[in-house]
C-alpha cells in the first residue's frame, strides 16, 4: 500500500489527489449531480453525506467511469479522467466499492482478492501472495477458503474493501461500507479504515452513519438534491443550519 | 490454486489409455462413429464452456462457427485445392473474426439478451449461407474424393484415423480450457460472469476479455466444423447450421457441468450415445425421443445437482476424502 507517512506532516507539499470540477449528470430532467465541485488532497479522508437521492452514488459513478458526466471534468493527480473507461481509471489507481456489495459469489475469499491483485501481477502465484498479504491486513485471513457467497454481510463488505486494496490504488472510494453493520462490526470497519489511511491511502467515503463520519473524516462534503450545499470540517458541518435541515434533523444538534 | 492433484492426473492417464485402445477392441463401426461424435460434441462443449461456463455468455449460436469452419475449409479445398489442414486454421480464423465482429457490438448484452442475440446470429448466418450461390446455397458442398491419407485429411477404409484425430483435437481443446481456467484470463472471465461492474472495479477490460473468450470458442468450434466436413464429406446449411445443434451443445455443457474443464466431456459422453442410439433404433418414428430423454435428465440434474454431473463426481470425491 505504498509509502507510509504521517498525515499532515508534509503540510503545503500535498498535491490534489482528485479534483472534481462542475460535474453535472442528469437523467432526463432529473439533475442527480448539478455542477459539483470539490477536491481531495493526498492522504485525506473526505466524506460525502446527504439524504437518500442526493446524488452521492451518482457522483461516485461519474468519478470512476461508470457513468459519463454530461458536463464538467474530473482530474486524478492532474490528469483528466472524465471520459476514461472504468477499468482504465482503476488501473490508474482509483479503487471503489459499491452500495450493494459486489463480490464474486462462487469464488473463495482468496480467489476474489487474488483476481484484484492480478491487475498488477501477471503470475497467479505472485497475485496469491499479494492477496494473502491484503487479507492478513484486513483480518479476513482465516476465512480465505470460504466461498464469497457464504460470508456475512459485514465480511462481504470487508472482502469488497480487500478486493479494492488488492488493485493497489492511490485513492480508495467506499460507498456505504458501514451501512447495516452491528455496533461491533462498525467499530471494526472504522478501525480498518483508519489503518488503511495510516498506510498513506487517500479516501473518499459515502456514509450515512454519522458517528463514523465524525470520527474518520478530515472534511465533509454535503449534497442535497444533486447540489453541494456545504463543505467543511465535520464539526462545522454538523453545526450548519442548512445541513441540519436537509439531513441531520434537530435531534442531532441537541445531542451535540 | 486449482492445480491438478496426483490422483486426478492418474485418473486422466488411465482414461486416456482406455479411449486410446478402445477402438482396437471393437470392429463395430457404429460404436466407433458414436465415439467420434462424442469427441466432436465434447470439443464443441468445451469451446462453448469457455464462453458460457466461464464468462457467462450463453451462446445459442455456436453452430454458426461450426458451419463457418466446415464451409471455409471445404470451399478452399474444392475451389483452390488447399489442404484441409490449412483450411482448418483458416476456418478457425474466419470464425474468430466473425465472432469478434458480432461480439463487439454485443459487448453490453448479458444473460437472456446475449442468448437471444446469439440465436439471431446463428439464424442470420444460416439464412445467408442457404442463399449464397458461391458456396452452393441450399444444395451444399460435396467434397471431392481424394486419395486416402493424413495429408488430404481423408480416410475411406477405416474410421480409426478420424477417431484418433478427433481425440487429439478434443485433448488440445481440454488443455487450452485448463490453461485458461488456471490463468489470469480464467479468473477475469469468472469475474465478468458474476457482474460487469465487479470486473470493471478490479481493472478488467470487460469488452476485450469477452472478445478473447468468443474468439477462442469460435476457433475451436470451427475446427470441429472442418473435421465434420472431412468426416461426412458433404455439408449443407441444414446439416451444419441448424439451431438444434447449438441447443445440443448448450445442453451437453449444462448437463455435464458448465464452468468446469471436464464437464462438457461428461455431458457429451451421456447425451451423444442416447441421441445416436435412439436415432438409429427408432428411425424417423423416434425423432425427438432423444430430446425427451435429454429433457428428463436435465430436469433431474438441475433440480438435484445444479453444478452438473461433473459436480456430482467432484462432490462424491470430496466426501470420500
Amino acid at each position: 500500500m505504498g509509502i507510509i507517512h504521517e498525515p499532515g506532516q508534509e503540510g503545503k507539499m500535498k498535491k490534489a489527489c482528485l479534483e472534481v470540477k462542475a460535474v453535472t449528470k442528469h437523467f432526463g430532467g432529473l439533475y442527480a449531480n448539478d455542477h459539483i465541485d470539490f477536491s481531495v488532497e493526498e492522504g485525506e479522508i473526505v466524506s460525502i453525506i446527504g439524504p437518500n437521492g442526493a446524488g452521492k452514488s451518482t457522483l461516485f459513478n461519474c468519478i470512476t467511469g461508470f457513468y459519463p458526466p454530461n458536463s464538467g471534468k474530473v482530474f486524478f493527480f492532474g490528469e483528466e479522467i472524465t471520459h476514461r473507461r472504468a477499468d482504465t481509471i482503476c488501473k490508474m489507481g482509483v479503487a471503489r466499492t459499491f452500495q450493494v456489495v459486489q463480490i464474486i459469489g462462487d469464488m473463495t475469499v482468496l480467489e476474489n482478492v487474488m483476481t484484484g491483485a492480478l491487475l498488477r501481477y501477471g503470475k497467479i502465484s505472485h497475485a496469491v501472495k499479494k492477496a494473502e498479504e491484503v487479507l492478513a491486513f484486513t483480518g479476513l485471513g482465516e476465512k480465505k477458503q470460504f466461498l464469497g457467497m457464504a460470508l456475512t454481510i459485514a465480511d462481504k463488505k470487508r472482502l469488497e474493501v480487500s478486493m479494492a486494496l488488492a488493485t493497489q490504488p492511490k485513492l480508495l472510494m467506499l460507498d456505504e461500507s458501514m451501512a447495516g453493520l452491528t455496533v461491533v462490526e462498525l467499530r471494526e470497519m472504522i478501525d480498518l479504515i483508519k489503518s488503511i489511511r495510516k498506510n498513506g491511502m487517500t479516501l473518499i467515503v459515502v456514509e450515512h452513519v454519522m458517528e463514523a463520519v465524525m470520527e474518520i473524516s478530515d472534511r465533509v462534503v454535503v449534497l442535497n438534491s444533486g447540489k453541494k450545499i456545504m463543505e467543511g470540517s465535520p464539526k462545522e458541518v454538523v453545526r450548519n443550519p442548512d445541513v441540519i435541515q436537509a439531513y441531520l434533523g434537530e435531534r442531532y444538534v441537541v445531542g451535540q | 490454486m486449482r492445480k491438478m492433484t496426483f490422483k486426478q492426473i492418474c485418473t486422466g492417464v488411465i482414461a486416456l489409455i482406455a479411449v486410446g485402445i478402445f477402438p482396437l477392441l471393437t470392429t463395430n463401426t457404429f460404436v466407433q462413429h458414436i465415439m467420434i461424435l462424442f469427441f466432436m460434441f465434447g470439443m464443441m462443449g468445451v469451446a462453448w464452456n469457455i464462453m458460457g461456463g466461464y464468462a457467462g455468455m450463453f451462446s445459442f449460436g455456436q453452430v454458426a462457427f461450426f458451419g463457418i469452419g466446415a464451409y471455409t475449409s471445404s470451399f478452399l479445398l474444392i475451389t483452390y485445392h488447399v489442404t484441409p489442414w490449412i483450411g482448418l486454421v483458416a476456418g478457425g480464423l474466419v470464425a474468430a473474426g466473425v465472432g469478434a465482429a458480432i461480439g463487439y457490438p454485443c459487448s453490453n448484452l448479458r444473460g437472456h439478451y446475449f442468448a437471444i442475440a446469439s440465436i439471431a446470429f446463428g439464424e442470420i448466418v444460416r439464412t445467408h449461407f442457404n442463399n449464397w450461390k458461391l458456396i452452393g446455397a441450399a444444395e451444399g458442398l460435396s467434397l471431392p474424393m481424394l486419395n486416402e491419407g493424413f495429408k488430404n485429411f481423408m480416410f475411406h477404409s477405416s474410421k480409426l484415423p478420424y477417431y484418433y484425430i478427433m481425440l487429439v483435437f478434443l485433448i488440445i481443446a481440454l488443455v487450452i480450457c485448463y490453461l485458461i481456467s488456471t490463468s489470469k484470463i480464467g479468473y477475469y472471465l469468472r469475474a465478468i460472469k458474476e457482474s460487469h461492474d465487479v470486473a470493471k472495479v478490479l481493472g478488467v477490460n470487460v469488452v476485450w476479455y469477452r472478445l478473447i473468450a468468443i474468439m477462442i470458442s469460435a476457433f475451436l468450434t470451427a475446427v470441429a466444423g472442418t473435421f465434420y466436413a472431412q468426416y461426412i464429406l458433404y455439408i449443407d446449411p441444414e446439416s451444419v447450421m441448424l439451431l438444434p445443434v447449438s441447443v445440443q451443445i448448450v445442453l451437453i455443457s449444462m448437463l455435464g457441468g458448465a464452468g468446469s474443464v471436464m464437464g462438457p466431456v461428461v455431458g457429451a459422453a451421456i447425451l451423444i450415445p442416447i441421441s445416436e442410439v435412439t436415432r438409429v433404433w427408432l428411425g424417423h418414428k423416434g425423432t425427438g425421443v432423444d430430446m425427451l430423454i435429454y429433457g428428463f435428465l436435465i430436469t433431474l440434474i438441475s433440480v438435484y445437482q445444479p453444478k452438473g454431473v461433473w459436480g456430482l463426481f467432484t462432490n462424491l470425491g470430496k466426501r470420500a476424502r
